[in-house]
């Protein structure tokens, strides 16, 4: 038994099998199969042989027609390394004789030759850089096939990873993957994001997790306290077993005020919405209690497919979703991607710094094509129910105002066809950058809604990767100048009437609840699982006590002041969550 | 019905710049792995398998070492007088270019 400590991300206890998704760019650590799977081993590894074999012969020939042979003579010495017997036998013996993972024997075998290389005459030593794209080539094709595994699976599983990317989990088995733990994120990585969303258990910041895992052991990912814990013993499965019968018991108490009103206890209604990634998570919402979607982020009918989703592609999806909600709110936004594969491999070269890179609005600005495709999809579905639209990572007013003006020109195309569409769908933008919150008073007057994503948001005001772990720390919404933006930005909606939601994460936390209602929030968007305990919270305070708190928090001076005393003013409200 | 088994051997000499490096020896094992004897390769006494190319690569022939081929297998004849035509070819590289 292997206890781990990280970072609880999303609500729940899970204890089931691991299947354990390596990263292609960082060290494949040595993992051990049962020697009964020793022959499935093998025939993963010539399997991956035989596609990374026959992807360079196709890779060679288009050189060849395009550069000629010379050049494309290159991939000779790829190929003749795949072929080599040498080789190969030595990554077989690994893995009939240590039961080592298939990854770890043609990683240990390959980087053991490029330092032969490296000791050779200098003009080979150069080649060992051919050694290492042949490595990731067949690593690739090995962890592809486990990726693979996890779009069709045939047993509930839990996922382990260094950390998970948008289009991994985009095609996960969403009914078989029950539970997410990764060594690397923090509390918004898109690990946490897609678990809240998903409803299922994880945890993050669990640095070497993944490694000390083999594929197969039985793992508890405990989302409430943080721990993942590997091969428990009887005890602790039986421990878990017993609270998990009694988290069903408080859930239940959940469920009784999902038709109440979100209302405080001083009688102020709150708008409490979902965020949703996926058409058919609308339904969770309603079944959860939210009013309307806060957020519809679209990203994922990019992510799921190889190809680009086709104006039908989108139709279809905002269909889905408006039938599901009838009359009540949806709020879609445009296209939010960067700094994945989607937006880098269209790019001639990869952007050295991709979160300050062409991404989201400036992505769809420059890629009209696309943007257009969206906008067309939406402005048509408009027509089907309750659509404003949401323009993500405006920083200034050229980029809020340019992407209107193709509003409304996809709008005239629309009517020329013989479209019927509403020219009236409510216009809004995402706060999520300092430049955008500090200019909030002229924003104002060209909005119909203001959305703040406290995610980027305090990502770019403390210049803080929130993945990365070893800065996250410094990721806090507490931050009493990410505070002051958020407070400019309500301000601001007050006094031009225009409509504030918050959509990030920290509007799922109760202890934020209870300030942001303070500092005169009304509209709060979250991931549907959340819905029920906000609902909760809101219910259990009084918009009085609200104030004085927000008044309170305004005289601190750093984040561990505030949080310290917002979560004491909680827990005297609802001493049942601590 | 008795297959011939016959060994042929042949010496020869790098000839260009840069000696045994990953083209040269890329060609090589394409060459060998077309015919069916086995193949071995000799530096003083080392023998290495003439079809993988890490290990024709750990020879580290330079120019104007000598290596002896070795074919066994029914095709050990023509075997040994097309690899040993290659290696005097330079193995087809213009040393010009190859710098």
């Amino acid at each position: 038994m292997e206890i781990k400590k990280g970072i609880a991300v999303s609500p729940g206890v899970v204890i089931r099998p691991a299947v354990v998704l390596d990263a292609e760019e960082y060290h494949i650590p040595e993992r051990h199969i049962s020697p009964d799977r020793v022959d499935d081993e093998l025939k993963r590894l010539e399997k991956a042989l035989s596609q990374s074999t026959q992807e360079l012969n196709e890779l060679r020939s288009t050189t060849a027609k395009q550069l000629g042979n010379e050049t494309a003579a290159i991939f000779d010495f790829h190929l003749a390394l795949l072929k080599d017997k040498n080789l190969i036998n030595k990554m077989r013996q690994l893995i009939e004789t240590k039961h080592v993972v298939a990854e770890f024997a043609v990683a240990s075998v390959l980087r053991e030759y490029a330092k032969q290389f490296l000791k050779m005459p200098e003009y080979l030593a150069g080649r060992v850089k051919d050694v290492y794209d042949i490595e990731r080539r067949i690593l690739h094709r090995l962890i592809g096939q486990t990726h693979q595994r996890l779009i069709d699976l045939d047993e509930e599983v839990v996922v382990l990873a260094h950390d998970l990317t948008p289009s991994q989990t985009a095609n996960f088995d969403r009914r078989h993957v029950l539970g997410l733990a990764t060594d690397a994120g923090g509390r918004t990585s898109h690990t946490a994001i897609i678990a809240r969303a998903l409803g299922i258990p994880a945890v993050v910041g669990l640095k070497d997790a993944s490694i000390s895992t083999n594929p197969g052991d039985t793992v508890i990912i405990d989302g409430n306290r943080g721990i993942v814990i590997i091969n428990p013993d009887e005890e602790t499965v039986e421990e878990y077993q017993h609270y998990l019968q009694k988290r069903v018991e408080f859930e239940h108490t959940l469920d009784q005020i999902r038709d109440l009103p979100a209302i405080t206890a001083d009688g102020h209604e709150i708008n409490l919405l979902g965020n949703i990634e996926f058409p058919e998570e609308a339904q969770t919402v309603l079944e959860k209690g939210g009013k309307g979607i806060g957020l519809y982020r679209t990203e994922f009918l990019y992510l799921g497919t190889e190809t680009e989703p086709t104006e039908e592609d989108h139709y279809r999806a905002y269909c889905k979703v408006l039938e599901i909600m009838g009359d009540l709110p949806v709020c879609i936004r445009t296209l939010d991607l960067g700094a994945d594969k989607y937006t880098q491999s269209r790019s001639p070269v990869p952007e050295r710094n991709p979160f300050l890179g062409l991404r989201s609005i400036r992505f769809c600005l420059q890629h009209l094509d696309l943007f257009r495709t969206q906008l067309r999809a939406i402005l048509r579905a408009s027509m089907k129910g309750n659509v404003s639209l949401l323009f993500p990572l405006i920083t200034n007013l050229t980029e809020l105002r340019q992407a209107k003006m193709i509003v409304r020109d996809t709008m005239e195309d629309l009517e020329e066809e013989g479209y019927e569409v509403r020219t009236d769908v409510p216009i809004g933008m995402m706060v999520e950058v300092p430049s955008a919150a500090l200019q909030c008073n002229q924003f104002a007057q060209e909005v119909d809604f203001f959305s703040i994503g406290t995610n980027d948001l305090i990502q770019y005001t403390m210049a803080v990767d929130r993945t990365n772990e070893r800065v996250s720390p410094l990721f806090s919404a507490a931050n009493p100048s990410v505070l002051r933006l958020i407070k400019e930005v309500i301000r601001a909606g007050q006094r031009y009437d225009v409509d504030v939601a918050l959509c990030g994460e920290m509007g799922s936390e109760p202890e934020y609840v209870l300030l942001l209602l303070g500092m005169g929030l009304r509209t709060l968007s979250v991931a549907p699982p959340a819905i029920p305990e906000v609902k909760k919270t809101i219910r259990s305070i009084t918009i009085e006590h609200a104030r004085k708190v927000a008044r309170q928090v305004a005289t601190f001076e750093s984040d561990k002041e505030i949080i310290r005393y917002l979560r004491d003013q909680i827990s005297q409200v609802l001493p049942e969550l601590y | 019905m008795c297959v011939k088994l016959s060994t042929r051997e042949i010496e020869v000499t790098i000839p260009n710049k840069h000696g045994l490096h990953a083209r040269p020896a890329t060609r090589f094992v394409q060459l060998a792995s077309k015919y069916e004897s086995n193949i071995e390769v000799i530096k003083d006494n080392i023998v290495v398998d003439g079809k993988s190319v890490t290990s024709m690569l750990t020879l580290n022939a330079t120019k104007g070492t000598s290596l002896k081929i070795r074919a066994t297998g029914p095709d050990a004849d023509e075997a040994v007088k097309e690899l040993a035509a290659l290696v005097e070819s330079g193995f087809g590289e213009n040393d010009q270019k190859d710098g």
